[in-house]
Order: structure tokens, then sequence, then C-alpha cells
């Protein structure tokens, strides 16, 4: 096994092994100033996915592998993503920079406008309106969440060992084939329906970020793990319509995209609750786990 | 009290009136001109262009167009933001006529009951009556024919130019478009030898300058008249609020992305009629380039980006030699990417691995 594998997998057991007190509803209310977001507990299951990040075999692109990924214990996730409101409280208590939104949208509208660094200095201050430890989803928990609303890589991107432009034509030509036209304003939350997991508004026109930073990995030549991995932090995963990468402080998809290709139409988020026990909440408060 | 449109309607009324004075007086060549033979020419809209020869067939003919003057509003971001445009013939920019030099270009232009302001037309290829602007200005429900003669070779813009302050708030409207006058004989290059393209696009740029509302948002009027005000204070400016190719940013990307083969030689004819612009093709070069446009000129080689002076055409000539997406942009960045003004050509075709390779994939830096 790849030690790239090796990593994701010792994740997904520290998060396996946390003692968890879960319940659907907050079971701290009485301690939080803040009204407790609507969550759904997801059960323990499994995906297969594409991975994120850029592949490489001999100095080639390759496909991005997919990886089987068992989630042990259940995820508690936000139902919506944060709203706009919601976020207005953040900023109004000093926690959040406000959001990059001059627009008028709905006021039940989740917030757009929001760079990585933004969603997590929500994340840190709702964890603390709330006592509860809120964080982003990783990219595989966010894939897990969505079910049949993920997208993950395009379909049909060809790899041509002599001749790389086969795949950035195919690839452009994937994006095309979406067929998407822009729908720039945020609707009301709701507005994209709830997957089969009862969770609302995945893959509608506002990209979550996740947790997951962009890595580049290069595969070993007899295919059996990984050779190197590079990750850089200073990039964020993005799931919607399709996966992008943004730099952490880019509020606006479409100024933060790629010279070619279709770009998010908006940024958002949502999170997701830990069930840490009182050892890790120590440990947090020390500000060491 | 009369309304605004009332009030721009009146004032092109009057001008009609002072314009319709001067009385076209072709006596000695009018019999010879009538004897040349027609040709109907179907235009067709941005980046593409209606079929015509590049070396001339036979002598000087009269080539009669048609432009129908369209104000409609359009969308020109991906935000949805509307602008109240004045087109010729429904697009942004005007199509692009082709003709050879010598030859008559004889434009009928209908400015249809449904529109409600007056329009003319300046050929920066004509000579004469500001560039027959004097000669063309129509009023909703009129239609005008004009006739000049195509004496010198090379790209050349036309706008509208109704008169005063109407005039630079009609070509940042949309109205605005490109006329090619070839040689008779085709294009050279600078050693004087024939060239010729495969491919032909024709790309408009505009710069919009559209206003905000106190949040920065843009703001939408419910006719052209209605925010004439308000534009023409942001264009005092002089810093659009949007700077695109044909029309709206990305309407030459995704779906609309121009084709091209390795092997194929494109030529693009790039036109700006009012502002200065600086086209560059990432990842490949004008082989040939008419930067002022006039073919009477030996065109520059080997450029990396070329300027087109605002009021003007000029076109570039280039082999494709590697497949790829190639962006094309005003190379001023931001206007290319924040503003809007990038174009993509898709080119499919073989590797050169000669001219380009990757020796090394990325990889962890090296360490003794």
């Amino acid at each position: 096994m790849s030690p790239f594998i090796l990593k994701v997998v010792s994740v997904a057991m520290a998060v396996a092994t946390i003692p968890i007190g879960f319940s659907a509803i907050n079971r701290n209310g009485h301690r939080q100033s803040h009204p407790a977001a609507t969550t759904v507990t997801l059960a323990a299951g499994s995906i297969t996915y594409p991975m994120p990040g850029e592949f490489l075999r001999n100095g080639r692109p390759q496909a991005n592998p997919r990886l089987s990924r068992q989630f042990n214990k259940p995820i508690e996730i936000m139902t919506h993503q944060v709203s706009a409101s919601d976020y207005s409280d953040c900023v109004a208590a000093g926690g959040c920079q406000p959001a990059q939104e001059t627009r008028a949208i709905p006021p039940n509208a989740p917030v757009t406008g929001v760079s990585y660094l933004d969603a997590n200095a929500y994340a840190l201050w709702y964890s603390k309106a709330t006592g509860d430890y809120w964080r982003l989803p990783s990219d595989e928990e966010w894939a897990f969440a969505a079910s049949e609303r993920f997208a993950g890589e395009f379909e049909g991107v060809e790899i041509d060992a002599d001749n790389p432009a086969r795949r950035w034509l195919t690839s452009y030509k994937a994006e095309v084939d979406l067929n998407r036209k822009p729908d720039p304003l945020p609707r009301s939350r709701g507005s994209f329906g709830v997957n089969s997991l009862g969770l609302a508004d995945f893959s509608g026109n506002v990209w979550e970020w996740t947790s997951t930073c962009y890595v580049r990995t290069t595969l070993a030549a007899d295919g059996t793990g990984v050779a190197t991995s590079v990750d850089n932090c200073g990039v964020h995963v993005l799931e919607g319509l399709h996966r992008a990468y943004m730099s952490n402080f880019v509020g606006d998809g479409k100024s933060g995209g790629c010279a070619v290709g279709a770009p998010p139409d908006n940024l958002g988020f949502r999170l997701i609750r830990d069930h840490r026990g009182w050892a890790n909440r120590f440990l947090g408060y020390l500000g060491i786990a | 009290m009369i309304t605004r449109r009332e009030a721009l309607f009146g004032a092109a009324i009057g001008a009609a009136a002072v314009t319709a004075l001067p009385a076209f007086s072709a006596t000695v060549t009018k019999a010879d001109i009538q004897g040349l033979p027609r040709e109907k020419i179907q235009l067709v809209a941005p980046p593409f262009v209606h079929p015509h020869d590049q070396i001339a067939k036979g002598g000087p003919k009269i080539l009669e167009f048609t432009m129908t003057i369209e104000e409609k509003p359009v969308v020109i971001d991906a935000d949805g933001t509307k602008l109240n445009a004045m087109t010729y013939d429904g697009s942004i920019p005007g199509p692009l006529m082709v003709v050879h030099q010598d030859d008559y270009v004889e434009l009928t232009l209908i400015n249809p009951d449904t529109n409600s302001l007056a329009h003319n037309i300046d050929f920066h290829a004509a000579t004469g009556a500001l560039g027959g602007g004097e000669l063309t200005l129509v009023n909703p429900g009129e239609q005008v024919t004009l006739r000049f003669k195509a004496t010198r070779s090379g790209t050349f813009v036309y706008h509208c130019a109704p008169g005063g302050p109407m005039i630079p708030w009609h070509v940042v409207s949309g109205m605005n478009g490109a006329i090619m006058v070839l040689p008779r004989d085709g294009l050279r290059n600078d050693k004087g030898e024939p060239v010729k393209y495969d491919k032909i696009f024709y790309i408009g740029e505009s710069d919009f300058y559209i206003p905000r509302d106190e949040k920065g948002n843009f703001k939408s009027y419910e006719s052209a008249g209605d925010g004439y005000d308000d534009i023409v204070k942001v264009m005092r400016g002089l810093i659009p609020t949007h700077v695109v190719f044909n029309g709206s940013a990305g309407s030459l990307t995704g779906e609309n992305a121009m084709k091209a083969k390795v092997g194929e030689t494109v030529l693009i004819v790039h036109s700006q009629a009012n502002r200065d612009t600086r086209p560059h093709l990432i990842g490949g070069h004008g082989d040939y380039v008419w930067e002022q446009g006039k073919f009477a000129n030996p065109p520059a080689k080997d450029l990396e980006t070329w300027f087109i002076r605002g009021g003007s055409a000029g076109s570039a000539l280039y082999t494709f030699l590697q497949p790829g997406v190639y962006a094309y942009v005003n190379h001023n960045l931001i206007e290319a990417v924040e503003l809007g003004a990038t174009a993509h050509f898709m080119v499919e075709g073989e590797w050169d691995e000669d001219l380009m390779t990757q020796v090394e994939a990325p990889k962890p830096i090296a360490t003794n």
C-alpha cells in the first residue's frame, strides 16, 4: 500500500476511533448564544471516488485514482450551506470578515463571496458560540455526503503519452459538454432540492470549500503506490458541479478560476460537527488538538 | 414635458434634415458604375466571415450589402449584466464585410421603426462625407443606400457617428464593425510573396461603461436613453467596466471557442473602434502582422503582441504548429482576465516534441 493511501486511511482510522456522543440535534443548546444549525447524521458507510489533486506516473499525467473509503462512524453535517444571515452574526461578533457579496440576494440564501480563510474563521467562531467543534468537511466526507450529487472529475479526458494536448483538449470539451450556463445569483436555501440523504443544495450554484489541500502525487512506476507527493495547502479543494482548486484567500469563484474552463459561480461552505471525547476537547481548549 | 426618448429622437430628426441637403452628383462615372457586375453578399455574424475569394476573379464589381440596425438588451458577462445595445445586424461587433480594392461597396442600412434612435455609418475605408456618415443618417422607420469605392486595401473600422455626444455613446453601445479590403491579387508577405489563409476569424473588441448602484452592483435600464446620463458619467472616467471580445465576456470560449488544426493558417482580424488594445496569442505568434491593418505596407514578422490603435482594425496571419487550447487575449491581462477580453482556440493535431517537451515532470526539489 502506498504511503499516500496509508495517510488517507490513517486519517480515517483516527476519525473512527474518536469517541462520539452524537445526536441529530445540538445537545448543548443551553450553552449556545446562536441558534443551532440543522444537521443530518449520516450512518457509517463507504464510497469509491476519484481522489482530488494531480497525479503523475513516469512524468506523465494520470487519471485521478479511485479510492474506496470506509467511514466507520456516523458523520453529522449541516443540512444546508451556512446562510448569509448566519455568517453576518459572525461578522457582527467580530469573528469573521464581511463576505465579498454586494448583490441583492434572498435573505435566506447561502453565504457567498467567502474564502477558505473566511470559512475557517466562521467554523472557529461558530464552535465557540455553540460549545461544539465544527469544521469544514474533507473532500472525501463531502463526496460521501453529496452522494449522487457528487460529480468529481470529468469523464472522457484522454491521456496520450505522445500528445499532452489531447488531455487539454478533451478536458476542455468535457467541460463544454456539461453545457452549464452561468447561474450567478444565489437563491434561497433549499432551492436546489435535497439529495437521497436528506441534505440540501449540493452541486447547485454555490461551490463548497473542503479542508483538503491540493496535492501533486507521483505514483510509483510499477503502479503499486506513491513515489512522492507534495501538498500545497495554500490551495484547497472545492466541490460542486465539478471539482475546483482555489487559493485560500479567493472569495470570488470567477476571478479565482484558471485561464481556461468554466469557473464556479459562487463560493460558500457547510460544516461538520465533530464529536470528540472529553480528552480531545480538553486538548482542543489547550490548542493542541 | 418631453421624454428622453422624444428628445433624442427629436435631435436626430433635426440632424437628418441638415444632412439631406448635399445631393449625390456622380455624373461622369455613373454610367460606368452602372455597367459593373453586381453581387449580393449575405453577411454572417462574427467571429465568422462570409465566403469570399482571396484573389479577385475578374474586374471590379459592385458588392451589395444590407445591414439592419437592432437596438436590444444584451447580456455582457456571466453575472447577467445588461447593456442596452445598439447593433449593426444584431451582433457586436457588426459583421466583417470583405471586398477587393477598387470594388464598390453598396450598403443598404435599415433602421426599423421598432428602434428608438437615429443611426448612421462612418466607414474609415471610405473617402468623403465623414466616411459616409453625412449621407446615411436614418431615423426609425427609414432606410438609406450608400455606395463608396474601396480605394485602399486593408482592414478598416466602421461605426455609428450620429453627431456630438451621440457618437461615443453609440460606439460603446456596440455600433461598430470592420471591413476588409483585400488587394486584388491577395495578401503578400514582407518579401512580396503571396500568402493565403485557410480560415479567417473576426474579433471585435468592445469597451463598455456600465453604471453601478451605491453598493457597486451594475445597474440596468429600461431603455438605452434611460441610461444615457449615467453611462456618459462612467465614459468620462475613461475606465471601462468591461473589455470584451464579440459583445460579451466568454463569447469566444467554451462551445464558442474558435477551432483550427495544426498546419492550418488562420487570419485573425481584430478591430477596436474606440480604445487601444494589444492582442496576444498565448503559446503562439503572429507570423505576419498588419498591425496598422493596411495591406500596402509589408507585414511585421514574428510578433509576440501587436498593437491595435483605437479606431482601427489590424490582422495577424498565423500557422498553428502545436495542438492544444490557446488563449487569445488583450495582453493587458487585467482587461483579459478581470474585464473579459479572452477568447480560446481549440487546435487539434499531433504534438511536436521538438518544439517543446516537459523534460522532467514536477517533483519534490532534489536534496543531496
